[in-house]
């Protein structure tokens, strides 16, 4: 990838620990509610045994899952694999049965709300495109950007220029500065897919679990996804969740196969696709 | 940098006020004042009753009640236009202001009530020989100006908090608070309660010291409220612009995005809830000193839901559009009322199901730009 195509986001391979845990992007008015994410042991996010089940029905089994700071994970699986309840365990939506998330080395993701885990640094893309439609491409990206986001703080905020040059920045990424003072509800599937990663990106998270991000996209629109996301690997950590299998091998360093509410099997994409166990699944019954 | 396309992203610092309204809208205001501290006052006091240009006490009275319907319309679109919160108890908490203003002007009877007692007549007529325990220090107007804001405040604050902390949304909240303002009309009917059973509080002979029916003393009543309602529409106004004005309409479409963007929607809620319920208040103990008469029937929930109805027709989300529907609706009502008294209710049902249909944006919808 070279640099030019997403403005903003600097050029690398995975960087040291060090540095990501003291990531600092200039922005320097954001309000850091919670300490900084713990990466000292190289991994950013920690499943350990999560059971879910709603109704006698095991979403979740003894899911066991460790994220490396800085890598792209691909996880896949049949339908009713787990994925999504997986991402709403990590994002605090369902609180599992059983069982523990970390999310560095000291915060306890099972004992905090959806906004709390946002503001550690956690964001999340939906699988149906999630954006405010009423408001504008520019005041979607304003509304994400890391700040205080308390009451009367969010009351008496004022743009300043470091935060719209970040903004102007995020918008060259996501290709959509064009569309700045367009109503969001306007864009196109795709345009809202991207925005909607944009948002994401102006929370400044450390990790993103991205939920079937190029489900509706063009070929075209894609392929620059992929091109999007292996930027964005290293300076942050990605989870995709994706059925479109080209796109995986494209992007994956390691994936991850879900198979009925636990992890099947791990590894590169050819090592996964030559497991006997992940064929039967995908391609048996 | 082309920063031409950001209308909101007002620069650092600075006195915002002129940014908050077009040049147009602010000289409809300026023309609003003109009308209400001046036109008005003259055409009362000044122009003679022969006068063709006269203004009569029923039309100052009229309009100062009608705008105070419009501040609780006002109040309503902050909620529900904004927020997508729909309401259908405001007029509880307008009735609770209007109670704590009632009280005031109960105990400012003094002795000149029917039976000559210095207890209302109302705890004469029950056998009370003294002031039940929560009736005290309403002899003051300071603690009953503070009784206007903090009782609606307050029932605001420990509703909101519980119902919007375990997440009730929609059609389920309309119907709580519904059944909130319905159960709170039963209670002030009884006359255990201590507030007057079914007549409520009336017969209110002066506030202040000043003889509450004098053309004077209504006209003041008239110009507070006309005040009131520019300012909250200023606040209103400044609120919805800024970011958390966009936070709350981001909390209207897409309130999941909200909390995975950082945002705790509980607390954003909790605040636009409780000031919407503060404004009423304000708003119905500005009412009850103008009507002269507060009882249990403005708990009902048909005028509740009426108030969402002005909401409605004025048009959502526009903070003026709502003023103007409640002005509309009631002007019609008043008009309405006296020539087919028994039709209003179906007119006013008609009405809220055509401008759903045919106006969903309302009245200021017909003359704000396509987006």
């Amino acid at each position: 990838m070279s640099m030019h195509v997403f403005p903003g986001l600097p050029e690398n391979s995975p960087i040291p620990d060090s540095q990501i845990s003291s990531k600092d992007t200039g922005i320097s008015d954001g309000h850091l509610l919670r300490p900084g994410v713990d990466l000292s042991h190289g991994a950013i996010l920690y499943l350990d045994s999560i059971s879910v089940s709603f109704d006698g029905f095991k979403a979740l089994n003894d899911l066991s899952l460790v994220v490396d700071a800085g890598e792209l994970r691909c996880v896949i699986g049949p339908n009713g694999a787990g994925k999504t309840t997986m991402m709403d365990v990590i994002t605090g939506k369902t609180a599992p049965d059983r069982g523990t998330a970390y999310f560095g080395q000291t915060i306890d993701l099972t004992q905090l709300t959806e906004p709390e885990i946002a503001d550690c640094g956690i964001g999340r893309k939906f699988q149906k495109p999630t954006v405010f439609e009423q408001h504008t491409v520019f005041e979607n990206l304003e509304l994400a950007r890391k700040a205080d986001k308390r009451v009367w703080p969010t009351l008496n905020a004022r743009l300043d220029s470091t935060a719209r040059d970040r903004i102007l920045t995020i918008l060259e990424t996501i290709k959509l500065a064009p569309e700045a003072s367009r109503l969001a509800g306007l864009l196109s599937h795709g345009q809202k897919q991207w925005l909607e990663i944009g948002m994401l990106l102006m929370q400044e998270p450390q990790l993103l679990l991205l939920d079937e991000p190029v489900a509706g996209m063009t070929d075209d629109e894609t392929m620059r996804s992929a091109e999007l996301f292996l930027t964005l690997a290293g300076e942050y950590t990605l989870v995709v969740v994706e059925h479109d299998m080209d796109f995986v091998a494209k992007i994956a360093d390691r994936v991850t196969v879900l198979h009925e509410g636990r992890v099947l099997a791990e590894g590169s994409m050819k090592n996964v696709q030559e497991n006997e166990q992940v064929i039967e699944v995908f391609l048996g019954r | 940098m082309a920063l031409g396309f950001m209308p909101l992203a007002a620069p650092a610092g600075g006195f915002a006020l002129a940014r908050l309204w077009s040049g147009r809208m602010w000289g409809a205001l300026a023309a609003a004042a003109f009308v209400i501290f001046i036109v008005v006052p003259i055409g009362n006091l000044v122009v003679p009753e022969t006068s063709a240009f006269h203004i009569s006490e029923y039309a100052v009275t009229l309009a100062g009640k009608i705008m105070c319907y419009a501040i609780v319309a006002l109040a309503m679109d902050l909620i529900w236009g904004y927020t997508g919160i729909l309401s259908l108890g405001h007029g509880l908490f307008f009735a609770l202001g209007g109670y704590a203003m009632g009280m005031y002007l109960m105990r400012s009877i003094g002795l000149d009530g029917v039976y000559k007692s210095p207890l209302p007549d109302f705890m004469v007529f029950l056998d009370w020989k003294t002031y039940p325990w929560y009736w005290s220090f309403t002899q003051h107007f300071w603690y009953c100006a503070l009784l206007v804001v903090l009782v609606p405040g307050l029932l605001a604050l420990v509703f909101g908090f519980f119902a919007f902390r375990s997440r009730i949304k929609g059609v389920y909240f309309s119907i709580i608070t519904q059944a909130l303002t319905y159960a709170a009309m039963l209670l002030f009917f009884r006359n255990d309660t201590g507030f007057g059973g079914n007549n409520g509080f009336t017969d209110f002979k002066r506030i202040l010291g000043f003889p509450i029916t004098a053309p004077g003393t209504r006209l003041v009543l008239f110009m507070l409220t006309g005040a009131a309602l520019l300012s909250f529409l200023l606040l209103g106004r400044a609120i919805v612009t800024s970011k958390l004005g966009r936070v709350l309409t981001a909390i209207r479409d897409a309130e999941t995005r909200v909390m995975f963007s950082g945002y705790n929607p509980v607390y954003f809620k909790l605040f636009i809830w409780t000031l919407s319920a503060v404004i009423c208040g304000i708003a119905g103990a500005l009412y009850v000193p103008q009507v002269g008469i507060i009882n249990p029937s403005e708990m009902s929930p048909a005028n509740s839901i009426e108030i969402a109805i002005w909401t409605a027709v004025g048009g959502r989300g526009t903070l003026i559009g709502p003023v103007v529907g409640a002005a509309a609706v009631n002007l019609g009502k008043s008009w309405f009322t006296q020539a087919f008294p028994e039709y209003w209710l179906y007119l006013l049902g008609l009405l809220f199901i055509l401008v759903t249909l045919y106006l969903p944006r309302g009245i200021a919808g017909l003359w704000a730009k396509k987006p």
